[in-house]
């Protein structure tokens, strides 16, 4: 969808001429009461469910949540994926023409926030006349995206679901955001942002970068439990049916000696192909400045203030990127305020990917939450 | 409590539109019946994943936290009513949730399992621990780690300078004034700071 009109960003700055893709699932109801918006994380899209008819491993990002009988069923509800602004799937982004220059956006793309994208997201649906969604959910980044809506747009909220995220991002965490920011600026590729007219990518900044989010999305556990010290030769020869024999060394500093390393450099390239460099930028950026208590003295009790609608908060134990103590800090901002929340903390092994994953406990909180959701549609 | 009529009498004491933390709040029971009957707002805490669940599923607010983690994300006297039915004895930070208790909630109402009852006096007289419907568990898998009575938490309560401002015994669903450390089951405590 193309909008005219400009939208004013919290930088000061403002986009025009800007185009959002989204999909959505389900049936609008007469009340149009039923909307629900799936906002996504770092790496994601529109599209949350369902696969593309024409396209092979086209699943959706969240598929195993969103679907006909599933947690989010989209028999009861109309359920919206929309891809912010500054992504490399379809909305306008830095590799899309600067209107004002002619060229590439590049590294000119204004510096999108959680605020801005969330703005965003609420002229799309003045665009679709849903005034007000039954409720808005989003796990790490897309949860912080549900909570901003409840401040922004509280009257045009019904219920939140914010899983797997945090109120801010803490130290550790942006300075994870900066290894990977460095990695993609520092690349000879990168031209300053504007590598689009060198014809070139900077892969091996972008491969870093996604190494780098790869080991903090996992727990310990699970790594070890993965890949332990298995040897990529091992394995290899584990595959060609020889299980037994004792692989040496290969005395390589360089070659993927061992497993976890060929599972790294195999996520790093994949993501290299796809993943645009400044997109990569400006989103971790977003989850930097995402902050709501800062305007309000660091009082995370009083920015919620604002917000009026009932929230299920859910952790996982061993994530460790987005750890259970943050979600405590938006549950106790709620019950501080008084409102209606609900928390489940599970104890997945997954680490911060466990949002993703199919954890029986995890998806039955979710599926009863909007079961109560759907019982107070006005149909 | 699974009894019913128990929970019916301890839900008597809870004034009407309060405001209620209910700790070990099960399957949420009891809330449900206090925001249907009573016109009360709150909120459970439980540990056990099914039981976060059956709160969910039943409407009931949940927040999943381990009660011996302590109850610091609530503020002093943030609830009307704090609840602590059939909890206060599978808790190793018994004495300070107790102290929690009032400090969160501007009333406290406890009740547990009476281990004075007679039943169990004339067990353990015969040199049996008791194995009764209300203390279903043999010794060694009893999940209730504080075995006390209705007289003890008369004197922990004044340890901790806890106001009593009721206590009586619940036996097969009837309010025990008489003799409760002797008649009654379970012993139940109003308390505030």
């Amino acid at each position: 969808m193309h909008f005219e009109a400009p939208l004013p960003l919290q930088s000061g700055a403002a986009l025009r001429d800007y185009a959002l893709s989204y999909e959505t699932y389900g049936t609008l109801n007469a009340h149009k009461s039923n909307a629900v918006l799936v906002c996504h994380a770092l790496n994601a899209s529109h599209h949350v469910a369902g696969v593309y008819a024409d396209q092979a491993n086209s699943e959706g990002w969240w598929d195993n949540m969103i679907g006909p009988g599933k947690a989010l069923d989209t028999n009861r509800f109309f359920v919206i994926g929309i891809n912010n602004l500054g992504s490399c799937f379809g909305s306008t982004g830095p590799m899309h023409t600067n209107p004002d220059t002619g060229k590439a956006y590049g590294a000119d793309f204004p510096v999108v926030t959680v605020e801005d994208w969330v703005d965003a997201q609420a002229r799309l649906l003045d665009a679709l006349g849903i005034h007000k969604l039954a409720a808005v959910m989003g796990g790490s980044l897309g949860g912080m995206q549900a909570l901003s809506w409840t401040l922004r747009y509280p009257e045009r909220v019904g219920h939140a679901l914010v899983i797997a995220s945090a109120p801010n991002l803490n130290a550790e965490n942006i300075a994870f955001n900066e290894v990977a920011r460095r990695a993609i600026v520092t690349d000879p590729d990168f031209h300053g942002g504007h590598f689009y007219e060198h014809g070139v990518v900077p892969k091996r900044g972008l491969r870093i970068a996604r190494m780098i989010g790869h080991i903090t999305y996992l727990s310990d556990d699970v790594m070890n439990e993965k890949f332990g010290r298995q040897l990529r030769a091992a394995a290899q020869a584990a595959k060609d049916g020889k299980p037994e024999q004792l692989t040496s060394y290969l005395y390589s500093t360089q070659e993927a000696e061992f497993q976890i390393e060929s599972y790294l450099r195999y996520q790093g390239d994949k993501f290299a192909e796809y993943f645009d460099a400044n997109t990569y930028l400006l989103i971790t950026r977003a989850l930097d400045y995402f902050d709501p208590a800062r305007n309000f003295g660091g009082d995370l009790d009083r920015a919620l203030a604002a917000a009026s609608c009932k929230f299920l908060i859910v952790s996982f134990t061993t994530d460790w990127r987005f750890a259970p103590k943050r979600s405590r800090e938006i549950v106790k901002a709620l019950l501080h305020n008084q409102r209606s929340v609900s928390y489940a903390e599970i104890d997945a092994p997954h680490g911060h990917d466990a949002f993703l994953l199919n954890d029986p406990r995890y998806k039955n909180v979710v599926r009863s939450y909007f079961d109560g959701v759907a019982k107070e549609l006005t149909v | 409590m699974s009894d019913a009529t128990i929970q019916r009498a301890i839900a008597e004491l809870v004034p009407k539109g309060s405001r209620v933390l209910d700790l070990g709040c099960g399957d949420g029971a009891m809330l449900d019946y206090l925001q249907r009957e009573r016109d009360c707002t709150g909120y459970g805490i439980e540990i056990a994943d099914a039981n976060v669940l059956a709160c969910i599923a039943r409407g009931v607010n949940v927040i999943q936290l381990n009660l011996d983690e302590g109850l610091a994300i609530f503020e002093d006297a943030s609830f009307d009513v704090v609840l602590q039915i059939d909890t206060l004895q599978h808790l190793r930070n018994a004495e300070v949730m107790l102290r929690e208790t009032a400090r969160v909630g501007r009333v406290g109402i406890v009740a547990f399992p009476n281990f004075a009852h007679w039943p169990n006096r004339l067990s353990v007289l015969q040199g049996r621990m008791p194995v009764t419907k209300r203390l279903p568990y043999q010794w060694y898998d009893t999940p209730n780690i504080r075995v006390g009575t209705h007289a003890d938490l008369a004197d922990l309560a004044a340890r901790n300078s806890l106001r009593v401002l009721d206590s009586f015994g619940l036996q097969e669903g009837r309010i025990v004034r008489f003799a409760p450390n002797w008649f009654a089951g379970t012993s139940v405590y109003k308390l505030a700071r």
